[in-house]
């Protein structure tokens, strides 16, 4: 919608969590951050990452949901979960591959990243992607990053088998077609769909 | 005798910190009624002073909106920002002037509050002399109220001494850059950084302390620049850093001429540059020769390869760009760190072209506006030397006095605690300034307090030090007056004034100009509005170093911004400095100093072992006065820790969460450790933004260096051991607070 893309690069995060406060401020879950968060190691590394849903196109998380209470909406969002519906089962908690959807045990509901829906579908940006100091959360049009970045965008994950594409794109390196987490791709196993080496 | 009238936590219970949450109405309720207006100003901390616009209903700030189109930062913001208008509708806000009773702090009439605060000051002037009143002021007021706090200093009170807590921001690289240069400003805009490319970040840690400036690295990054990060902590930036140099604190010196060394060894100079632009460069070149790589290597724990590297990326581009912060400018040798760096910049011809420069990274608000028009303790409008017999015409000739009634040079911000303690001076006036948590030496700095005849603060919430005051005089917010301040670039901007002072509470300068008239100087203070001191401003600054005389508040929204110096109405501004290798020296040349070592003021040896360095978290501004009220940010980062390496922890066997007692010369403090492999194993870092027994500033120590008068925060020597039990801090703190709860 609007031409705008959302990508995030974790390579970029600083963990300064603007992402996280600015989130609270929006309209459809004000006072509720949506926005994942992790520290990876504080020990080890000062690498931090944050992230939005990935709303992806065939969406885990409303394929299991016995309440019918995750839609996806026709410019591709996936929703949060419809209050009157939603069961709090964490059904979608459970099943999501990215660990995204939360449960907020205060309302009852499972509820997650909407893409500022209010924002987004009136042509402005997401609060996150609009403060972030580092862009490592960026909403711009895909003209844009190809011409600004030297990463490149995929939005094929891999999860040993399941394949999942989605909305939000991750900036991964310039040789990657898609972004893989399991170290068995990078083995030979013989029958499976062939992977390209990525990371 | 100015100390506390009732014990701390009994006024902590009345006036905070309290943590504030949610906006005025709740998040579901009257906070979702939309905004009557949204203001286009900028935000109240950091020296980005970032566009940010405050939705405002009911005279009430509700919320933001992120500010796309404003160019230095195009909506971003970090959590500071972006929590900011928290601040508002607090309730510790202070809305009446309060003074202070055996009974503790008492609301006070207007008339009562400033009768008295008058008739003190007069008193302790006429009995001790003019000289024994002393004026702080701060750097993230106005640029109007800095400049009217300097007058009132000057004329109403008629004292020597005023200066500012910009004295612990950018004072180091302020000195370094107007003797190199004869200005002091950062000389390039922001947008010069993606177009280098080489980009060298040294003690600045931009992740946290100026956080929107990373944009603009991770774009030089993009365009394919190398990143160069010098600290002895691995910040966030350094992690993408395409050479890391994990200086030891307060050895900045040696490393910076060590690069500069073997740029000279290796004939990487710019000879044309430095034979027509500059003068003095036998100096520099004289003081880093005996500084090889591998001399400098010994002293600041940073490999000779790595110096080679550096000073070869460096010395092999046209376009550098050096930023830094208050790492180097928080030792006793700051102004000479900065100047092995401006002398970097000019033996490679490195500055007045698109991105090629050096730049200071002011920490401060209106950290830069804030020291150009006279609340520093040596300075007039404009920049201009209080010393200087014809700048002291111009600006007594604007304010309507005789030259000579202007008062010389006074104390600068440490020395004016100095001379309390030591009774020459005996009445303060304070304001925009908690030097109880932000000056080193914290336990000095109480017992000077105490020692004061007569303490008058004016602030908005009641901050550690205005705990110790006679009299408070309830100021404004930043939102709540309009202004204008000057960015980390030098680019002048508007702060809009988006509602007015809660209950009884007054702008900031009101309350100076009534101080002004029952001290019996009114007529020299006649002003309604900001505007009317802007105006005389222009031309008091008009014909200086910094010269506003051409810029509008007008001319400021239409152009998003005026870069001084801007001298007359048709000017557009001055966006580089230093454009064709003109610099501000009467000779129009760039000056090379000569660069001396020296030991730290507080050296570490077998008592002290270890290296204490100090600083900021992200989600926390200065001392915390107002970031320590807002809810969202206290549970980023609720206490502050001590970072420790690995390697350390483990020769006291210090786990992440034991609590360690960490020791100076000074004082002990006990915090949690956060053991982690993110800082040098001699070295250990404390955030200093909290008061009491939580701070790090009880441990650091009041060495300056001689020439800005900056202390030396970021060297102290100190040991650890694990404690025994956690302080009573935190066995009687709020649940609340350690959980890092909603409260």
């Amino acid at each position: 919608m609007h031409g705008m893309e959302f990508y995030v690069d974790p390579s970029r995060c600083i963990g300064c969590q603007a992402c996280l406060k600015a989130c609270e401020e929006c309209e459809t879950h004000r006072g509720v951050s949506m926005i994942n968060f992790d520290f990876v190691d504080r020990q080890e590394t000062v690498a931090t990452a944050a992230y939005v849903c990935w709303h992806c196109d065939n969406p885990t998380c409303a394929q299991v949901c016995p309440a019918d209470a995750i839609k996806k909406y026709e410019d591709g969002i996936v929703g949060s979960s419809l209050k009157p519906r939603c069961i709090a089962c964490s059904n979608c908690v459970l099943a999501c591959p990215f660990g995204i959807p939360k449960l907020v045990p205060e309302y009852e509901q499972m509820m997650k990243c909407d893409m500022c829906y209010d924002r987004t579908s009136v042509g402005k940006r997401p609060m996150c992607a609009t403060v972030c100091p580092s862009q490592a959360l960026a909403y711009v049009t895909p003209e844009t990053i190809a011409a600004s970045r030297r990463e490149k965008p995929v939005n094929t994950f891999w999860f040993g088998n399941q394949k999942i594409t989605t909305k939000v794109y991750m900036m991964a390196p310039a040789e990657a077609d898609a972004v893989s987490i399991d170290v068995a791709d990078y083995t030979w196993e013989g029958d499976y769909e062939a992977v390209p080496q990525a990371l | 005798m100015a100390k506390p009238p009732v014990p701390l936590d009994d006024l902590n219970r009345r006036f905070g910190p309290h943590l504030n949450y949610v906006p005025h109405g709740g998040w579901q309720d009257e906070s979702r009624n939309p905004a009557e207006r949204l203001v286009k100003t900028h935000c109240c901390f950091c020296g980005q002073q970032c566009g940010i616009q405050l939705k405002v209903r009911d005279n009430r700030v509700i919320g933001f909106e992120p500010w796309e189109d404003f160019p230095y930062n195009r909506g971003m913001l970090c959590p500071k920002g972006v929590k900011r208008y928290l601040q508002g509708n607090h309730p510790d806000r202070l809305l009446n002037p309060l003074m202070r009773t055996a009974n503790g702090f008492q609301p006070a009439g207007w008339d009562e509050a400033l009768e008295f605060t008058a008739r003190r000051l007069r008193e302790l002037q006429d009995r001790y002399g003019r000289d024994a009143v002393a004026v702080y002021g701060g750097a993230s007021l106005t640029t109007e109220k800095s400049y009217l706090l300097g007058k009132f200093a000057r004329v109403a009170l008629g004292t020597r001494h005023i200066d500012y807590n910009g004295r612990l921001c950018m004072v180091s690289a302020g000195t370094a850059y107007k003797g190199a240069f004869g200005v002091d400003r950062a000389p390039n805009p922001w947008s010069d950084i993606p177009k280098a490319e080489v980009v060298m970040v040294v003690g600045a840690n931009i992740g946290e302390c100026a956080p929107i400036t990373t944009d603009y690295i991770w774009r030089a990054r993009d365009n394919g620049a190398k990143l160069i990060v010098a600290d002895p902590r691995f910040t966030p930036i350094a992690r993408n850093a395409d050479l890391y140099l994990p200086v030891r604190p307060g050895t900045d010196l040696a490393l910076l001429m060590a690069i500069l060394h073997v740029i000279l060894r290796d004939g990487l100079t710019d000879q044309t540059f430095i034979a027509e632009h500059t003068a003095g460069f036998e100096k520099t070149a004289a003081s880093v020769e005996p500084w090889n790589p591998r001399r400098a290597a010994e002293v600041a724990g940073v490999a000779p390869e790595a110096i080679e590297r550096a000073a070869h990326w460096i010395g092999g581009s046209r376009r550098v760009m050096i930023l830094h912060a208050r790492g180097l400018e928080h030792q006793s040798k700051g102004v000479e760190n900065c100047e092995a760096v401006v002398a970097i910049a000019m033996a490679t011809g490195n500055i007045g072209r698109e991105g090629a420069g050096c730049v200071m990274v002011t920490g401060q608000g209106n950290g830069q506006g804030g020291r150009e028009h006279g609340q520093k303790c040596d300075q007039l409008p404009g920049q201009r030397s209080l010393a200087d017999p014809a700048a002291r015409e111009h600006v007594a000739g604007v304010w309507g006095i005789a030259p000579e009634d202007l008062p010389q040079p006074g104390y600068s911000a440490v020395e004016i605690m100095n001379a309390i303690h030591s009774g020459e001076i005996k009445g303060l006036l304070s304001i925009c300034f908690n030097p109880l948590v932000s000056l080193p030496d914290a336990n000095f700095t109480r017992d000077a307090l105490e020692r004061l005849e007569f303490f008058g603060v004016i602030d908005f919430f009641l901050s550690e030090t205005a705990m110790h005051a006679d009299v408070v005089l309830a100021g404004s917010l930043q939102e709540e007056e309009e202004g204008v301040g000057a960015n980390v670039e030098g680019r002048v901007i508007h702060i809009q004034k988006a509602v007015d002072p809660p209950g009884n509470a007054r702008a900031d300068s009101e309350i100076i100009c009534e101080l002004a008239r029952r001290l019996g100087r009114g007529r020299y203070f006649p002003y309604r509005e900001p505007r009317e001191i802007f105006e005389e401003l222009r031309l008091a600054s008009r014909g200086g170093i910094a010269d506003y005389y051409g810029i509008t508040y007008q001319k400021i929204d239409e152009n998003q911004g005026v870069f001084w110096p801007c001298p007359s109405p048709d000017h557009p501004g001055t966006p580089r400095l230093f454009e064709g290798g003109r610099f501000f020296h009467t000779d129009g040349k760039a000056h090379f100093m000569s660069l001396e070592w020296r030991d730290s003021g507080d050296p570490v040896d077998g008592g002290f072992p270890i290296y204490l360095t100090t600083g900021r978290v992200v989600s926390q501004y200065l001392s915390g006065t107002q970031t320590r009220r807002i809810g969202a940010l206290v549970d980023q980062y609720p206490e502050p820790k001590l970072e420790i390496h690995p390697r350390l922890a483990g020769q006291y066997g210090i786990k992440s969460g034991d609590w360690v007692t960490i020791t100076t010369r000074r004082d002990t403090i006990t915090l949690q450790a956060m053991v982690v492999r993110t800082i040098r194993p001699d070295t250990v870092f404390i955030p200093y933004h909290w008061p009491r027994d939580r701070s790090a500033n009880r441990l650091t120590h009041r060495t300056l260096d001689p020439r800005s008068k900056i202390p030396e925060f970021k060297v102290s020597a100190c040991r650890v051991e694990k404690a025994a039990a956690p302080p009573e801090w935190a066995r009687t703190r709020a649940p609340e607070l350690v959980q890092g709860g909603r409260g």
